[in-house]
């Protein structure tokens, strides 16, 4: 079973739509003991980080998930996610969890275009990812694939050995991270059409272990 | 960088769609269902389902539809028409619908601008802009004023204005629609269209007009639109969004092309 973490965040129903579409049992939970059942933990999110960390405060989520990220469950962060795995965020001035070290920070409101136009904030629709190593999550993803969007906010991780993939939006950000048995994605790939329902497949059926398959 | 997105926009009625849609394959072309699995498949970045029914104690048809779409296409998709309430936007949104649109009852209520934000963030509130071209005026200076029921009623409000002010109240995009251009298939209102996007930090999907992916590369290049809603030209069979995206792309624009 996977467990889908109920924060009191927007949007938690999409990615059960999207595992119920393709076939992996799941349910959004924001029970201790269902999620320390769990065989993988979604962790999804769309809503502001300020009230994100309290709400996963106030479930004592943040406790549980360090705790299964130390037992080794595969753990699949998205968008706010991810951001609320870092050490901190500009977003509401929001101390994080720490998990990995690095900040959310606001994209610039001057970032250009090749043609010399203003980028709007949010990024929001579809951009390609880069994928920079070779990770059983992001395996068969077809090349050139686009993964949708909708943030102002970008990861800056302080350790580039986890960056897993790398988008360009008048700067070049860190989209998706990796640690060990944890995976986190800026993008939503339960919005992102078939590439991105193959790397939801991927995480499904991943045992944690970010070396691929030999 | 971010590509240009095309929409596919679809009309339903009672919770069939309305216009007659002209496929070979085997799917029914009445329901919204399949013909969003079918644009979902076909290509689209996005897809637009704008509510025409009448009668507002026929609106949980529309609901079923809406819960129905979400477990069929996993791209974002979002709803306008009849959304008048935070209430249909709760409900619209829990079915399943990535954003909800709010046009005439924005006008005359700004505010559900502001409570739709704040409840759900901007992200999900778009707001649908029906203009028409007028002479310039004080009340009117960019010379684009706001109408409501299908252009029949002048609002007297500039366009340029009345877009700012929902980017203040927290609307996250805006769909803009030429009543001018609508419907001719001649080419979208491409000053219009320049003039508010390049006016407000929030994207604007051009409306109205398109007949041919020409005109697209024109609202994308010359309109400076962060995405083009087409009906006709697709429904109709007249083009693929392959296609379109195909001429896009040589055209120097960047389209997503891999799905």
């Amino acid at each position: 079973m996977i467990a889908i973490l109920d924060y009191r965040a927007g949007n938690l129903t999409s990615v059960e739509r999207a595992l119920n579409h393709l076939g992996f049992p799941c349910r959004i939970t924001d029970s201790h003991e269902e999620i320390r059942k769990a065989d993988r933990i979604i962790f999804p999110g769309v809503g502001a980080a300020g009230s994100s960390m309290a709400n996963l405060k106030h479930l004592g989520l943040d406790v549980i998930l360090k705790e299964r990220l130390e037992a080794g469950t595969p753990i699949l962060g998205i968008c706010v996610g991810l951001q609320v795995l870092l050490d901190y965020s500009e977003e509401n001035d929001t101390r994080c969890m720490g998990i990995l070290p690095g900040k959310i920070r606001l994209f610039p409101s001057n970032l250009m275009d090749g043609d010399g136009k203003r980028l709007k904030i949010p990024h929001m629709g579809w951009n390609a990812v880069e994928f920079r190593l070779a990770h059983p999550v992001f395996a068969n993803v077809a090349p050139g694939s686009e993964m949708y969007f909708v943030h102002s906010y970008y990861p800056d991780p302080a350790d580039a050995h986890q960056v897993a993939g790398e988008t360009e939006y008048g700067i070049r950000f860190a989209s998706a991270l990796a640690k060990e048995n944890l995976v986190a994605v800026q993008f939503h790939p339960e919005k992102s059409g078939p590439p991105g329902l193959q790397i939801l497949s991927n995480f499904c059926q991943w045992n944690g272990n970010p070396n691929p398959a030999r | 960088m971010l590509s240009k997105r095309i929409i596919p926009c679809l009309d339903v009625r009672d919770g069939r769609t309305t216009k007659g849609i002209k496929f070979k394959d085997n799917i029914d072309i009445g329901d919204p269902v399949e013909m969003g699995r079918f644009y979902y498949e076909a290509g689209a970045d996005e897809i637009v389902f704008y509510d025409i029914t009448a009668s507002s104690d026929r609106r949980p048809i529309m609901l079923d539809v809406v819960r129905r779409v979400a477990e069929t296409i996993f791209i974002p998709f979002s709803v306008g028409g009849g959304i008048r309430t935070l209430e249909d936007m709760r409900d619209t949104l829990l079915a399943g619908a990535e954003k909800v649109s709010v046009n005439s009852a924005a006008v005359q209520n700004p505010d559900i601008i502001r409570q739709g934000a704040e409840a759900f963030g901007s992200q999900c509130v778009v707001l649908g802009m029906d203009v028409k071209k007028v002479p310039p005026s004080s009340q009117i200076p960019s010379g684009y004023e706001i109408v409501i029921n299908g252009g029949r009623k002048h609002m007297g409000i500039d366009a340029l204005g009345w877009a700012k002010e929902a980017v203040r109240l927290g609307a996250g995009e805006i769909c803009l629609n030429s009543i001018d251009a609508d419907g001719t298939q001649e080419g979208y209102e491409l000053e219009l269209t320049r003039l508010i996007s390049t006016n407000v930090p929030i994207p604007v999907i051009a409306s109205g007009g398109a007949g041919a992916p020409e005109h697209m590369v024109d609202v994308l290049k010359t309109g400076s639109a962060d995405a083009a809603l087409i009906a006709s030209m697709v429904h109709y069979g007249t083009y693929t969004i392959r296609q379109i995206k195909e001429y896009l792309q040589a055209s120097g624009i960047k389209v997503r092309r891999t799905w």
